[in-house]
This record gives structure tokens, sequence and C-alpha cells, in this order.
């Protein structure tokens, strides 16, 4: 598909996410899962010193706490695969881990248990 | 499993997630549901649109548009510190089936929402729970004005299995989608215990 053929102006809200991830529209290798949880490795202090681009710094504030994909991409606001895109570029220069999604509950009667018991408070 | 890597060296320090979808026809009530048992958030998500999407959808006058976005329902329940509840609500459409497999990757269980005027839009949805073998509980949606059907003429209508749970709900009332809630994950304990009489693994 020529270039051009993305610029049209129906492409409008597409234009600025995808400058977040230099045109890319797929992250490196799979993608990661939805509730894979992200940690940022970078000192708190250390981030304004960073010139990292604003929504990455968002990203590392926003996971001081560990912090599932989801979350992180309804956070931002921004399209879950332009998230993804970000991450592995952030992953790959260090600047976050990023863990499975720790699904213990699914086999463990005594975690959904627990699970049950919230939900009837709620 | 991933090629993207992972580093699990955090795991200890994550928060436990628990995944359950509520799937549904269009207009079952899905958003409803999840607004009402959870904090509902914004979740958007840009896809290519695949090549079947490509033969059905109208795309005179759009033939560039290959990207579509996608709202998905998105809801958490913090249950505590370390243990998150997070409902994904499926999209209908038949051109996002193509989002269900990542949704329904590692889910604990679905909800299928069934409006009784048009039951037959929820069978695609048990239909996909059945074959990828994910706990699913039905929960009957009762609109206004809508002619009341017992649960057991709608499993004979879905044409369940016997341990199917299938439960009458009001999507708009918190206590009732909670009990939805607390039926699916009960039910999942249940099938976990019978998987696994002896409790090893």
């Amino acid at each position: 598909m020529p270039d051009d053929q993305w610029l049209d102006r129906d492409a409008g809200p597409v234009v600025r996410p995808y400058a977040l991830t230099g045109g890319r529209t797929r992250p490196r290798g799979e993608s990661f899962d939805l509730l894979a949880v992200v940690g940022s490795a970078v000192d708190a202090k250390a981030i304004e010193r960073m010139m990292l681009e604003p929504e990455q710094a968002q990203v590392l504030r926003s996971c001081r706490k560990p912090t599932s994909v989801a979350d992180l991409a309804s956070e931002l606001d921004l399209p879950l695969g332009v998230v993804r895109i970000m991450l592995s570029d952030m992953r790959e220069r260090g600047l976050i881990t990023v863990g499975k999604p720790t699904r213990a509950g699914l086999t463990d009667p005594r975690v959904l248990k627990d699970v049950v018991d919230a939900l009837r408070r709620l | 499993m991933l090629s993207a890597g992972y580093d699990d060296d955090r795991s200890d320090l994550s928060p436990v997630s628990i995944k359950i979808l509520v799937a549904g026809g269009f207009g079952a009530g899905k958003t409803t549901m999840v607004s009402s048992v959870s904090e509902i958030r914004p979740l958007r998500t840009e896809e290519m649109l695949s090549e079947p999407s490509l033969l059905v959808d109208d795309l005179d006058g759009v033939e560039s548009k290959t990207t579509t976005t996608v709202a998905m329902d998105f809801g958490r329940i913090t249950v505590r510190d370390d243990l998150v509840v997070y409902l994904f609500g499926t999209p209908g459409q038949h051109r996002f089936w193509f989002m269900w497999d990542e949704l329904a990757l590692g889910a604990l269980g679905a909800i299928v929402l069934a409006d009784t005027r048009r039951l037959a839009d929820s069978f695609p949805s048990v239909d996909y729970f059945e074959r990828c073998g994910i706990p699913f509980v039905v929960a009957v949606n009762c609109f206004e004005g809508a002619q009341r059907f017992r649960p057991d003429s709608v499993r004979t209508a879905l044409d369940l299995d016997a341990g199917v749970p299938v439960v009458l709900c009001d999507a708009r009332h918190r206590p009732s989608c909670r009990d939805v809630l607390v039926t699916l994950v009960e039910y999942a304990i249940r099938l976990l215990n019978s998987a696994d009489p002896v409790g090893a693994g």
C-alpha cells in the first residue's frame, strides 16, 4: 500500500497515537498479554531528566506500582496496540520490566473462594 | 511462550489477576452489566481489518480505511491490594471475533448475557466457550416488557450441558450482577475440584 493512503483526512485521530510508535502498527515479536504486569525499572527522580515522550514518562509514573497493560492503556487513553508498541520499546531500553500475568488464582480454589467472599461484599 | 519475553523477577510483587469475560449479542446489556458491578474504564483498541471482515464490511468510499477502533467494556473490581478481578466485554459484532482468542486466553470464565427476545444472538458465545472449554454461565437479562422464561426453558433452547448454570438477572442492578459473578466463580471452583479430586498440582 502506498504511503499516501495513510495520510488522508479520515486517518486524523490515528496519526497522533501512531506517531508515538514511529508509524509501526505491530510490536516487535508477539505482543504482551492484556494483563501482563508492567513495572518501572527507573528511579522516580530520573524520569524528568530522561527526555522521554510525555506518554512514556506517564507510563513510568503509573507503573511505579506494578500495573497491567490494560490498565495502562486505559489510563493513557491510547489504543492498546499503540501502548503495546510503546511498552516493547521501553522494555528494550530497560525502562520497564514486564511480567507474565499472575494467574495462580485460576488453579487455586482458596484464591477463588477469596474472590467469592469479596464479591458477596460488593 | 511469547517471543516478546517476560521478566519474571517481579511476579511476587504483582497482584493476582482474575479475568472474566462478559459476552452476548449486541444490545444484550454487556456494558450495563460491567458498569453496574465494577469501576468501568475506557479501553480502546485499534486493529487492522482482517481479510474476512474486508469481505463482509461495506467499505465503499472508505477503501483506505484499514484500521478500525474498537471500544471495549473494561472494568475492574479490586478484591485486595494483591487480587484484582478484571471484566472484559467481548465485542459482539462478527468482525471483531479475532479479538476473542486473546480475551479468552487465561480467562477464569465467562458470563453469556442472553436476551430472551433474541436468544439466537447468544448461540455464537455459547458455542465459543464450549469449544474452548472456558467455564460459563448464562445470565438471562430480564428486560422490561420481555416475556419471562424459566431458566430451564432457556437451557433447553440453548441446548446447554446439564451442569451449566442458568440464572435470571437484571443487568442494571448491582446485587443481581454480583450474584451472577458469584455463580460463575463458584461454578469454576466446582469444575476445578471435580477435575482435580486429590488436590494435586
